[in-house]
């Protein structure tokens, strides 16, 4: 059986890689986290629509910081200029974590469209992803992290974590 | 006829009082700034993001809080982004200036009026999102009169520059982002700030 993902281990896979702040916009998948997230040395970048968050984690990387940008697949959806032109144009090392709404496990039919569309997006968008359901599947944070900084260019986890509830 | 502001003559006021800041330009002030700017080295113009300046300038400003920044925003662009004013009002950065470059049109796409054209209020908006300081000025005069006073007060601020709409005009030799976010962000790690 699976761990539950857990905040803590979200967190601690950030904190390993030296991740200094959250740009955020809180979605049922990650709002479980917002706790933990206050506690954390990282800090909390909160913003009013998703599409902020990418402007804002691009400053960040321009002014030597390493954040990572955590909202809703659906925020990622309106988000889509941003990371067109900043993103992308820009070859942000820029950690995703999207929050995967409708998500129900593999072989069942998603709940909403959200989930029905978000990976062929990634794949169109050329960003790739991992899918992040448990504690155990945490290490793909790190490693998607990694591959963002090595690759100049963004990595996406999606964060599945109503799934397990 | 508009009884605002030239653009050309605010941005002069700015650009003389202007030292080592970073500068952040969206959509017009990308066009006009760059003739007028002192350090271009440290400017960079956000393109391609539907108005997202003022969430950049943020993003610097929260990165290097020891380093001053100003956003040279526009009323289109602003009206993309207006939530902003919040994030950056809750973020607090006492580092960043917001400048508003406001003729009430799209200038870039040949100058017809934003839905705000004439009625929103950035000043009173920005008050009211939580800035602690807020600023108009509809003449050059004025402008060059408080501007001290504006460099020394609190932060973050925004002051709205009532300017008359240029039409479209051609892009005045400002770089790319990416040649821009590149070379800043060097600058940013060697010291300098």
């Amino acid at each position: 059986m699976t761990a539950r993902l857990q905040a803590a281990t979200v967190l601690g896979e950030l904190e390993r890689r030296g991740v200094t702040h959250i740009v955020w916009l809180p979605d049922s998948e990650t709002g479980f986290m917002y706790e933990a997230m206050t506690q954390s040395r990282i800090a909390l970048v909160p913003v009013c629509r998703e599409g902020e968050s990418m402007p804002v984690a691009a400053g960040l990387i321009m002014g030597g910081k390493r954040p990572v940008v955590l909202i809703q697949s659906t925020g990622f959806f309106e988000s889509g200029d941003s990371i067109r032109g900043l993103c992308l144009d820009l070859k942000l090392p820029l950690l995703l974590m999207l929050g995967y709404r409708g998500h129900v496990g593999p072989g069942q039919t998603p709940a909403d469209s959200a989930a029905r569309f978000l990976e062929p997006i990634l794949k169109a968008w050329g960003i790739p992803y991992h899918l992040v359901d448990s504690d155990e599947s945490c290490h793909y944070i790190s490693e998607a992290y990694q591959q963002a900084v090595e690759t100049s260019h963004p990595a996406a986890v999606l964060m599945g974590r109503e799934y397990n509830e | 006829m508009s009884d605002a502001m030239d653009g050309l003559e605010a941005l002069k006021v700015l650009s003389r009082a202007r030292t080592d800041e970073i500068v952040v330009l969206s959509e017009s002030c990308r066009q006009d700034w760059p003739p007028l700017s002192t350090r271009p080295e440290l400017d960079i113009a956000i393109t391609g993001s539907m108005g997202k300046a003022s969430s950049f300038g943020l993003g610097v400003a929260l990165g290097r809080p020891d380093v001053r920044v100003w956003v040279l925003d526009t009323d289109g662009a602003l009206l993309m982004n207006l939530g902003s004013l919040v994030t950056i009002a809750r973020a607090k950065p006492a580092n960043l200036l917001h400048v508003v470059y406001d003729n009430d049109a799209y200038d870039t796409t040949g100058g017809q009026p934003t839905p705000g054209s004439r009625m929103a209020d950035f000043r009173a908006l920005a008050r009211d999102a939580g800035y602690p300081a807020s600023y108009r000025f509809d003449d050059v005069a004025a402008l060059e009169r408080e501007l001290p006073s504006l460099l020394a007060g609190p932060r973050p601020a925004l002051a709205v520059l009532k300017v008359a709409s240029r039409g479209r005009r051609a892009n005045m030799g400002m770089k790319r982002m990416y040649e821009s976010f590149v070379q800043i962000k060097a600058y940013l790690a060697t010291d300098n700030g």
